[in-house]
């Protein structure tokens, strides 16, 4: 009887004891990670939200930058500056990726496809200083900076982003329609532009938006091919174009609290932009993959 | 009788027309993969070339070169290498452990409607713009820490040469502070993924065996994902070496090596993005091409190492 008691004791002794206070310990310190990092968005997030709110007004969002040292002055110029960047490089990286993306997921074999596929993960992991200092030695050195500068620096940084979300929409467009419209006798290139690009498009749009959430907020491009600009606003990308992740960048090491007050309402309205295009693209992305693996 | 030679010549121009068709997109998908290819050759050139003045005047010496003095025209990496390692180690051993810890409790912990909060949210992290985060670092992370945290760290570990010295509000300390929170998303969001791949049958199989979930994850899920852990950490290491504007924001600027993690220093990129605009000579902004083409250099090896893990890791997996 007594040695049938001890085989049947599952919740017994000290060891056991230890196991189980190990786990709740291991289980505590990975909830306590999470939270963390959750915390430090909150406390970011808000932290510039309160601070930039104060200054935000119709008039610091519609005039052109202050003057050096005066009071006053607005955003406007950065506003369409950035806009005007971020379409630039779009316009760029937007065909190169997606028919770079068309060549390694239709054409290419997977010998060829593979060393293409490791250009573009180097590419994606490249640091972004290092496309501004490209950018400037190859246009802007013994030229003047321009928008077409900053624009195809930050389409580099786009161009991997859009690359392999294309791929990976491409990928989920299921190869039975592929073979069916083969098989009704449509030539490839029929294939491509007729079945695939479309059933594809929605996801392609997407991964496009994330890219630019992410070239938005990108300062080292632009810090020697487009920061040097007038206080007015700018239309013409031959000259350089004022934008918000430099100019947030020159006012937070300015020593005047004017200058830190209007980088906390700069960082507000690039922040808003930023997370809102991210969460749009995320959850639209979520959508167009789900629509498409049904 | 007229409408047969009609189908036909029709069919025929539909046929030259696929011909052309496919022919054109064929090409035009090969060209863009291939600029793609040649703008990454392009980039190295670049650099490398505006490297080459320096190169002739400094050698491989610029690597150890501790002077960095624009009026005597002398200059050299090594403290600039020193405070990249120092930062990114530093950023690497907050940011690592608490990435894997978050993926766990996404993975193995969450309940779904935690998980579908909590893991977005990190992502979140990942997309607040560095110039942003280097704002909030300078104004408000970095007197926090000047308050707070370094005249702790003082106190306790003091005798230890990396935190003496008094508490500032910019410095290595915060650089590495804001490197860690810009990589913790990019290692929890690997390794979520690397847990999820892992089969279910083997984690039903230890936890039915009587393990504790601890036991079942440092056994089964821990061990199984070694490499791909080790490419999501190579990669966070390589997001923190190269980044250059949150760092020249929060980390002071200094000349010299200070052992004191709560002194200014530099880094490789934050040297390039504080001085190349204003270069005043010609061999000064060859050196700051010099250390962008260490930058690149370290960013591709680190990368290149990350992905060779990451494709043997899935065909291994692929495969058993």
């Amino acid at each position: 009887m007594a040695s049938m008691e001890q085989t049947i004791d599952l919740s017994g002794g000290g060891r056991s004891r230890r196991r189980r206070l190990v786990n709740k310990l291991a289980e505590f310190v990975a909830t306590l990670a999470a939270l963390s990092a959750v915390a430090v968005l909150a406390i970011v997030v808000l932290s510039i939200a309160k601070r930039g709110a104060g200054e935000l007004s119709w008039s610091f969002l519609t005039e052109p930058l202050p003057l050096f040292g005066m009071p006053g002055g607005g955003i406007a110029p950065l506003i369409v500056g950035s806009a005007l960047l971020v379409a630039i490089a779009t316009a760029i990286a937007l065909p190169l990726g997606v028919l770079s993306a068309l060549f390694l997921t239709e054409y290419a074999s997977r010998r060829l496809a593979s060393p293409i596929q490791l250009v573009f993960d180097l590419m994606s992991g490249l640091p972004s200083v290092i496309l501004g200092v490209f950018v400037f030695g190859l246009l802007v050195y013994g030229h003047t900076q321009s928008g077409v500068a900053g624009g195809f620096a930050l389409s580099i940084v786009m161009l991997p982003l859009i690359a392999r979300s294309t791929q990976e929409t491409l990928r989920l467009v299921p190869e039975a329609q592929r073979d069916g419209a083969l098989a009704l006798g449509a030539s490839r290139w029929r294939v491509v532009t007729g079945v695939v690009l479309p059933s594809a498009v929605g996801g392609i749009l997407t991964g496009t938006v994330l890219a630019i959430a992410r070239a938005a907020g990108e300062t080292a491009p632009l810090l020697f091919t487009t920061s040097i600009y007038l206080n007015s606003v700018q239309w013409g990308p031959r000259n350089a174009l004022p934008n918000m992740p430099v100019q947030i960048f020159i006012w937070s090491e300015s020593a005047d609290p004017e200058d830190h007050k209007r980088a906390w309402a700069t960082a507000l309205v690039l922040l808003a932009f930023v997370l809102a295009t991210s969460l749009l693209g995320r959850a639209a992305l979520a959508r167009s993959r789900r629509k498409l693996g049904q | 009788m007229s409408t047969v030679p009609a189908a036909e010549s029709l069919r025929g121009t539909q046929r030259v027309r696929d011909w052309i068709g496919d022919r054109l997109l064929l090409i035009l998908t090969l060209l863009a993969a291939l600029a793609s290819v040649v703008l990454m050759a392009l980039i190295a050139w670049r650099v490398f070339r505006g490297a080459s003045l320096s190169w002739s005047t400094f050698g491989l010496g610029f690597l150890t070169g501790t002077t960095w003095d624009a009026t005597h025209d002398v200059y050299g990496a090594g403290t600039l290498l020193y405070g990249t390692a120092v930062t990114s180690v530093m950023a690497l051993l907050i940011a690592g452990p608490l990435g894997i810890a978050i993926a766990l409790f996404l993975t193995e912990l969450a309940p779904r409607w935690i998980r579908e909060v909590i893991g977005p949210l990190v992502e979140m992290l990942a997309a607040v713009p560095s110039v942003v985060l280097g704002l909030w670092g300078i104004l408000v992370l970095g007197p926090f820490a000047a308050g707070h945290i370094e005249p702790w760290l003082n106190k306790t570990l003091g005798w230890i040469p990396l935190f003496s010295g008094d508490p500032s509000s910019s410095g290595v300390f915060i650089a590495g502070l804001i490197l860690a929170i810009m990589v913790v998303p990019i290692v929890a969001s690997i390794c979520r993924e690397l847990f999820l791949a892992v089969p279910h049958e083997l984690e039903d199989g230890a936890l039915a065996l009587g393990a504790t979930r601890w036991e079942m994850v440092r056994g089964v899920v821990l061990s199984s994902s070694k490499p791909g852990i080790g490419a999501a950490l190579i990669l966070g290491l390589g997001r923190a070496l190269g980044e250059a504007i949150a760092v020249t924001q929060v980390i002071g600027s200094a000349t010299a090596i200070n052992v004191s993690l709560f002194a200014p220093g530099d880094t490789l990129a934050s040297r390039i993005a504080s001085q190349f605009q204003g270069a005043g000579t010609r061999l000064q902004t060859s050196s700051l091409f010099y250390l962008a083409a260490i930058l690149l250099v370290i960013g591709l090896v680190t990368n290149l190492i990350a992905q060779l893990i990451v494709r043997r890791f899935e065909v291994q997996r692929a495969v058993g």
